[in-house]
């Protein structure tokens, strides 16, 4: 009896929050932006108190002036910012998205320098290698994580640095690819590189429109399939899901394959994408260091709340205090700021949920003495809907 | 037989940095809370012991007593930097994983942005010796004396107590005890009185007490004493989590578990010392990669009949039963 009750209660929290989802997972990322923002700026404060409004000014509009570039920059981490994402709607987490990213990056190379392709499509196949590299770095953890119970954290956390230091080692053994004076990769012909979309003052290239592109279509996988329905299942409730018949070891192998393939266009996107230097390209440094944009995915992912199209948001917003952070250095401070920022933002994202909805609850609480039928009515309305919703999507598959 | 020795006090201060910090994420996972920001632990211990290390250099004191008093220095900094993840975790009821990636994400961050700004440098450069050529008495041991108490750092005598004392503290007290009760059954554990929240504090609080440490160690026996944002400690806190699971959360499996990554790694790194291998020619690189293949195949063997314990990364909710 008493057991049935606290469910009850469960039941009732569970549809609050449900009530509030969307605009609390928008205020939750908000609270976490701001948090993250404002102790972002008592660093700045501690480390040089006389410039530190200046340097916040930068952070906060300097992006404005290079809107080109926050796009450029934005591309890579919105695809490992959707890789990460992906994952964890099957409730997967995927810290290994560098590693993919990585490999997806020496894949597209691999091609650029060694193939020789007719026009465009060059390029086209070097970012499909790409996907091609990072799906083989997500399928590893998938198989250890379905065949043989390994942690997907642990597994994908040794593969960062296994795929870093197989990449380095065969990016420096490959006299094409690498210059071994400047200690990085050569430049990729410029009829391998990713068409610039031609804004003047900056190198924002199709990459960009196909990442967006991409998170569309992730969108609708992850809402109008079967596959994405059964993933959204997997993630809330594994067993249940497992007892309804879905097969949950081959979803986290799909999951993570197709997370994997995500990570590895980023790295695909950011290798081809030309750089400054008229008729240059990005170029890879092998010094043994894992990619950062991979981590930076997570960040992405999180304030997104795992939601493709708000993955397409936070990545713009992230490039984009990451601009202000580069130009903070005019007035002393160094980008690594920015890097500050995010692991707050991280941080904060991960109960802002909790703090938001426990708000929420009070909030409801004090307005529930005063009327309390009507809740209850509204709590009836909203399971309903609910049941709707289920047949919709029911309806929808059958087709 | 000198390739032996040398691998060997090689190996033993890596083993030692490994051992404590796995010992820590013991600690912390058997109170139930999964420690991934063990990393950033390690990088905030090893960061003020080093920045005490270089305030102090120059004022005469002895470099071992300047070692004991940075390691408390390691010490304090990792337990307050623990409590980060403590108070997301239990108080917050934050995922454990993400709360500790953000953890990890803003240490090397801050340590390069203050660094670069103060130092001019990636980290900090301390400019003294720890290492002891040979302890005496103890040192002329055959055998052992080459092995244990010559060419070595005060630090792995200090793990090796420290191991010791975890040991009686998780199986011979009572708060060992209870500490094991929260990680298992958390609600039973809480049903004859013990205070669950405080149990995965203490826990927590242990575990960046010795991942400081632990950093602090590393600092000394790998990096010299010096410590840099950008390359950190290499990985070694989410290698030390893959110690403790393939020590299976026991200290003492621990102990063989973090030696033998400890006796890889020094082996990659000393291949041109071992003409057997040198001559083979593979590419160093590959070595550089077998402590995490071998950490892969390892835990792909022994994960099946994994004992972890059963409460770990599940916040503690008094009301649901």
């Amino acid at each position: 009896m008493q057991e049935n009750n606290s469910k009850n209660k469960n039941k009732l929290n569970i549809k609050s929050i449900t009530k509030l989802k969307g605009f609390s997972s928008f205020t939750s990322a908000l609270l976490a932006i701001f948090l993250g923002l404002a102790f972002g700026f008592v660093i700045m404060l501690i480390a040089n108190p006389g410039n530190a409004m200046a340097g916040f000014r930068y952070i906060l509009v300097g992006g404005l002036g290079r809107l080109g570039d926050v796009f450029y920059f934005a591309t890579p981490i919105l695809m490992t910012g959707l890789a990460v994402g992906f994952a964890f709607k099957m409730g997967l987490f995927n810290i290994g998205a560098s590693g993919q990213y990585t490999m997806g990056m020496f894949f597209a190379m691999y091609v650029a320098f060694m193939w020789d392709l007719p026009g465009s499509s060059h390029w086209m196949i070097a970012i499909l290698a790409g996907m091609i590299g990072g799906m083989i770095m997500g399928f590893i953890p998938g198989i250890f994580k379905a065949l043989l119970n390994v942690n997907e954290v642990i597994t994908s956390i040794m593969f960062n640095y296994i795929g870093m230091y197989f990449v380095d080692m065969l990016v420096q053994s490959n006299g094409d690819m690498y210059n071994a004076t400047l200690t990085r990769t050569r430049y990729i012909d410029q009829g391998v590189q990713i068409p610039a979309l031609g804004i003047a003052g900056s190198n924002v290239n199709l990459g960009i429109v196909l990442a967006i592109i991409v998170a569309i279509i992730l969108y609708i996988t992850l809402q109008k399939t079967t596959f994405g329905y059964e993933l959204k299942a997997t993630g809330h409730n594994k067993f249940a899901a497992e007892y309804a018949g879905m097969q949950g070891k081959r979803n986290i192998i799909l999951t993570m394959v197709i997370s994997g393939g995500l990570a590895g266009l980023g790295g695909a996107f950011a290798i081809l994408a030309p750089s400054a230097i008229a008729g240059s390209s990005m170029t890879y440094e092998p010094i043994n260091i894992i990619a950062a944009n991979g981590f930076t995915g997570i960040a992405v992912a999180l304030l997104g709340n795992a939601h493709p199209l708000g993955i397409i948001f936070s990545a713009t917003f992230i490039s984009y205090i990451q601009r202000g952070g580069t130009l903070a250095s005019l007035v002393g401070f160094k980008p690594e700021i920015i890097d500050i920022v995010i692991a707050v933002i991280i941080y904060f994202s991960a109960f802002a949920m909790i703090m938001n909805s426990a708000i929420a609850r009070v909030a409801k609480r004090l307005v529930g003495k005063k009327n309390d039928d009507e809740i209850v009515e509204e709590d009836i309305i909203i399971e309903e809907d609910v049941i709707v919703d289920d047949n919709d999507n029911l309806t929808k598959e059958a087709e | 037989m000198d390739v032996v020795y040398y691998l060997i006090q090689n190996m033993l201060p890596v083993g030692i940095s490994l051992l404590l910090v796995a010992l820590g994420g013991m600690f912390s996972e058997r109170s139930g809370i999964i420690n991934i920001a063990l990393e950033g632990i390690m990088l905030f211990g090893a960061f003020f012991g080093a920045l005490f290390v270089l305030f102090v250099q120059k004022s005469g004191m002895g470099a071992q007593t300047i070692l004991l008093l940075g390691m408390l220095v390691a010490a304090i900094s990792g337990l307050l930097y623990s409590l980060l993840l403590a108070f997301a975790s239990i108080n917050m009821k934050a995922d454990q994983v993400i709360t500790g990636t953000a953890l990890n994400m803003l240490i090397p961050a801050v340590i390069l942005l203050f660094s670069k700004m103060f130092f001019g440098s990636d980290g900090v450069t301390t400019n003294i010796s720890f290492y002891i050529r040979k302890i005496p008495i103890l040192g002329d041991i055959p055998i052992l004396g080459p092995l244990f108490f010559q060419s070595t750092y005060l630090t792995v005598i200090i793990g090796f107590i420290l191991l010791a004392i975890a040991i009686v503290l998780l199986y011979k007290t009572k708060f060992g005890l209870r500490l094991r009760a929260c990680g298992e059954h958390p609600h039973a554990a809480d049903s004859v009185g013990i205070n669950v929240y405080r149990m995965r504090y203490a826990g927590v609080s242990l575990s960046g007490i010795l991942g400081g440490i632990g950093g602090f160690f590393y600092s000394v026996g790998v990096l010299d004493g010096n410590i840099s944002g950008h390359t950190g400690v290499a990985g070694f806190g989410f290698l030390a989590l893959a110690v403790m699971i393939f020590g299976q959360w026991k200290p003492l499996r621990i102990l063989g578990a973090a030696m033998f990554f400890a006796f890889l790694r020094t082996l990659a790194y000393s291949i041109s010392l071992i003409p057997f291998l040198y001559n083979l020619g593979i590419d160093q690189n590959y070595y550089k990669m077998l402590p995490y293949l071998a950490t892969m195949i390892v835990l792909a063997l022994s994960s099946k009949h994994s004992r972890a314990p059963k409460a770990e990364g599940i916040p503690y909710d008094k009301s649901q039963r």
